[in-house]
């Protein structure tokens, strides 16, 4: 790879090195476990950049593979005896010991399947002849559809942004992009009023605070709401206030109670961000989301150096959903947006979303490689 | 394609941006409100981590102290009060659910080494960065643990309140409030605490009766109108009046029978307003009312601190300013009438009417006799120390302004030494010290059952200590009965110890 971007790969290893460091911080067997993740991912990274070296613009013949495949893996999570529930949503498979998030894959084979398909519709889809929609609405619906059933908001949010994102940059219409936020907006307000776990998300994140007792569906009793259904929000956002300007210093930050329980439940997987924050502090939790914005920012690019469309539209798509899943879990985090629980990519520990991420980094390494040879007349 | 994917980049970026401009919120502005949030977990714990300041009175008598314990690595420390039930309300408490009170309350920044102070900011942040251990300031108080222990016992099961200050510089000596509570078993026991009770009944012993009990003067409120009297000119110790057991106000006796606190005859006929000090003569002092007028006694009252809550360094919500007050439906309000001519001139010269005065404030109004006029600001922290020894804040004693001329201090002075000499005050007195005082025994609405009062300054020659001491509903008991014992043990104890 020898004109691949020199910037992706250093920052993919200090994000992943940050996390397993806080990780390692918070709990040593996790670490550990982490840390086997992440020399399959590299595994996993040099057997895509090996594989497709010579050309990966042959994954656009298998586009509509692709686009099942990401359904399928979507619906794993659904089957009776592989699935399994964990808090609620229902989004990992266990074959033997091991278990894993089959969707963190299905993003990937999703937005490979919009870049094809958009690269090679754009203009007939440009003029709006609904022919040309079907197997777009067809896969994307499909898609949404198993996301709401397995109640995985945060990643239906991400979905549906990336494809927003590419439907935009292949049509340049606008207009398309409108129709489709307000059929969000429409859909969310169906799901938010047909849904109770939406409303109580949505609750927590406008009110997560009260003066006075309401009624707690965990427990079944009157108590105050971030004694209850917003403790997790509330505590983490503590943490981040804990830490200040300058942060607690690693190592110094307080997540148990005096009794040497965990305060923040999940907090080194969708709450590592405030746990960082407040070791950290503003001067570090910067620092990382400078990582991202650069990351983002070589990313996209090489999307514009990128040759031909499909790269084009690819690059795009890997980079925009790395910035907006950053965006949807530390946005849940900071009151941004309501909380929807997704992985932090490459820091939060979850052996899937490592695995993924390292596949996003690959594949822009492979497209960063190839464009920027062409820009300098080597092929 | 590229006009769009600079958008699409743009977008990307600005979500970002948007993160930390979110985080900044919260870990910059929000932040320290974070952190004052009663449920937030992360500081139930962080607070154990600092070594908060001791609260003592000297080297040995401790109120505030620290038990030291291990938890998950982390050293943590557990507030611990060795004097249990000693000046409680005034220490206050510090829980682990983060629930504070009295100096603990108010003096938390201290004693958490959080005050802000560039070095101070720079000391604790390397204390932090070096991994240390952050430890607060100390805080040293004037109150004498002796006094404050015999004014506790003297107060027993009662209920009341005890003040004793230096009449120059303020310094308060005792603060005691009955019933007390033991702030070792707030955290624990909190339900218990609500629960203890007094002889009044309901004891309320989280209250702090001795800066925010609201008590009628009475008749110790006569040295107010007496001020007033003599300061403007209107009367002189010597002048007389006729006291044929009532006086006449609005057309209706205003009779000196039923005013427990008078001794001697129902009717003194021809008196001295010393005489009618002396023996607390109502009929004398409702006259003065009406001669000077209800809005002459207010603007002394207003002299000598009354409408101001009196400074201390105890949170201000456990304290109380003094004055009318008036009952509406939000609960009993100051009220300042804007046309003191409504209000009856004759009964406030005697303290009754709607009246209310905190133990604090009385002991302020003695004290400010004793001062030659000039009413000292009370204290009850001399020192604030820093763990290396050096002195973060000092006390410095000053006043709040002169009430009165020194001569009308004098001649109070006098008037007051008579009653305990020879009025209703002698049970006060201490064989070779002249005890200055006035007592008051003030109705509570119920037959029989009086709020008694006692409040005084010795020596009269070369005063040093001032004393309030209030007993509330107390069957058949006098100030002059059931106060001035109290008050004179309590001056004892400070005068000789």
């Amino acid at each position: 790879m020898p004109y691949a971007d020199p910037y992706l790969l250093p920052i993919a290893a200090v994000l992943t090195a940050i996390g397993l460091t806080e990780i390692y911080r918070l709990g040593p067997s996790d670490a550990f476990k982490q840390g086997l993740w992440v020399v399959i991912g590299v595994a996993v990274f040099a057997v895509v950049l090996l594989g497709l070296r010579r050309d990966y613009r042959l994954l656009e013949n298998y586009k509509y593979l692709f686009g099942l495949g990401a359904i399928a893996l979507l619906f794993m999570p659904l089957l009776p005896v592989i699935g399994q529930t964990v808090n609620g949503s229902r989004l990992w498979v266990h074959a033997g010991g091991l278990q894993f998030q089959p969707g963190e894959l299905g993003k990937i084979a999703l937005i490979v399947f919009l870049a094809a398909y958009l690269r090679e519709k754009r203009e007939v889809l440009a003029q709006g002849r609904l022919k040309d929609w079907g197997p777009l609405l067809v896969i994307w619906g499909g898609a949404m559809l198993v996301l709401f059933a397995t109640g995985d908001l945060g990643s239906a949010l991400l979905y549906y942004g990336i494809f927003l994102a590419l439907l935009y940059a292949a049509t340049a219409r606008v207009a398309y992009v409108a129709v489709a936020v307000g059929l969000f907006v429409a859909g969310a307000a169906a799901v938010y009023k047909g849904t109770p776990h939406v409303r109580t998300r949505v609750t927590n994140w406008l009110h997560p605070w009260t003066a006075d007792k309401v009624y707690c569906a965990l427990t079944g009793t009157q108590t105050l709401r971030q004694d209850c259904g917003s403790y997790q929000e509330v505590q983490s956002l503590y943490s981040i206030g804990h830490g200040g300007f300058g942060g607690t210093g690693l190592g110094a930050g307080t997540f148990t109670t005096s009794s040497g329980h965990q305060i923040i439940p999940e907090l080194n997987t969708d709450f590592i961000y405030s746990a960082l924050a407040q070791e950290l502090g503003l001067i570090g939790a910067a620092a990382l989301l400078l990582l991202y914005m650069v990351f983002v920012l070589r990313g996209f690019r090489i999307s514009l150096f990128a040759g031909d469309g499909f790269s084009k539209l690819l690059a795009a798509g890997l980079t925009f959903g790395f910035a907006l899943q950053t965006f949807i879990i530390v946005g849940g985090i900071l009151r941004v947006l309501p909380l929807t629980g997704i992985t932090l990519p490459l820091v939060s520990y979850g052996g899937s979303s490592i695995v993924s991420s390292f596949i996003v980094v690959a594949g822009l390494m492979l497209i960063s490689n190839r464009a920027n040879a062409d820009v300098e007349g080597v092929r | 394609m590229n006009r769009q994917l600079t958008r699409l980049a743009i977008v990307a970026v600005l979500l970002l941006v948007a993160l930390v401009g979110a985080t900044t919120y919260w870990q910059a502005w929000a932040s320290g409100g974070l952190q004052a949030r009663q449920d937030n977990a992360i500081q139930r714990v962080v607070q154990f981590t600092i070594q908060r300041g001791l609260i003592q009175t000297g080297p040995k008598a401790i109120f505030a102290a620290n038990k030291k314990k291990k938890v998950g690595g982390q050293t943590l420390f557990f507030r611990r009060y060795p004097q249990h039930k000693l000046a409680a309300q005034t220490i206050g408490y510090s829980t682990a659910s983060r629930s504070q009170a009295g100096l603990e309350r108010s003096m938390n920044d201290y004693l958490t080494g959080s005050n802000t102070n560039l070095s101070n900011a720079f000391k604790r942040a390397l204390d932090k960065f070096g991994g240390g251990t952050v430890k607060g300031n100390s805080l040293l108080l004037t109150l004498r643990p002796a006094a404050q222990r015999i004014a506790q016992q003297q107060l027993g099961s009662r209920c009341g309140a005890v003040v004793a200050m230096n009449t120059h510089t303020g310094a308060v000596y005792v603060m005691a409030s009955t019933p007390s509570y033991d702030p070792n078993s707030i955290s624990a026991n909190y339900a218990k605490v609500l629960k203890i009770r007094g002889d009044c009944g309901a004891g309320h012993a989280l209250l702090n009766r001795a800066t925010s009990g609201l008590y009628t003067p009475g008749s110790t409120f006569k040295i107010i109108t007496a001020a007033a009297a003599l300061d403007t000119g209107a009367f002189t110790p010597t002048s007389t009046f006729e006291d044929p057991g009532y006086c006449t106000e609005y057309g209706k006796k205003v009779s000196n029978a039923g005013n427990p606190d008078q001794n001697g005859p129902e009717s003194f006929g021809h008196v001295t307003l010393l005489q009618g000090f002396e023996h607390s003569i109502n009929s004398v002092f409702c006259n003065v009312g009406m001669k000077i007028g209800a809005k002459t006694i207010l603007d002394y009252a207003k002299r000598f601190g009354f409408y101001k809550t009196p400074p201390l360094e105890t949170p201000s919500d456990e304290r109380a300013p003094s004055g009318l007050y008036k009952y509406t439906k939000a609960g009993r309000v100051l009220d300042d009438p804007k046309d003191p001519s409504s209000v009856d001139p004759g009964r406030l010269a005697f303290g009754q009417t709607t009246m209310l005065a905190t133990p604090l404030q009385m002991a302020m109004v003695a004290a400010t006799v004793g001062n030659g006029g000039v009413v000292p600001k009370p204290y009850v922290v001399a020192k604030v120390v820093a763990p290396d020894g050096s002195t973060v804040r000092d006390t410095k004693p000053s006043n709040l302004g002169r009430a009165i001329k020194p001569q009308t201090a004098t001649d109070l002075t006098a008037m007051m030494v008579a009653a305990v000499q020879g009025g209703t005050g002698t049970a006060a007195q201490i064989p070779g010290i002249q005890v200055a005082g006035k007592t008051g025994t003030a109705e509570t609405g119920v037959n029989n059952v009086y709020t008694a009062w006692f409040v005084c300054f010795a020596p009269a020659d070369n005063p040093q200590v001032a004393v309030a001491v209030v007993l509330e509903q107390q069957a058949n008991g006098f100030g002059g009965v059931v106060a001035a014992p109290i008050a004179k043990l309590v001056l004892q104890s400070l005068l000789h110890g």
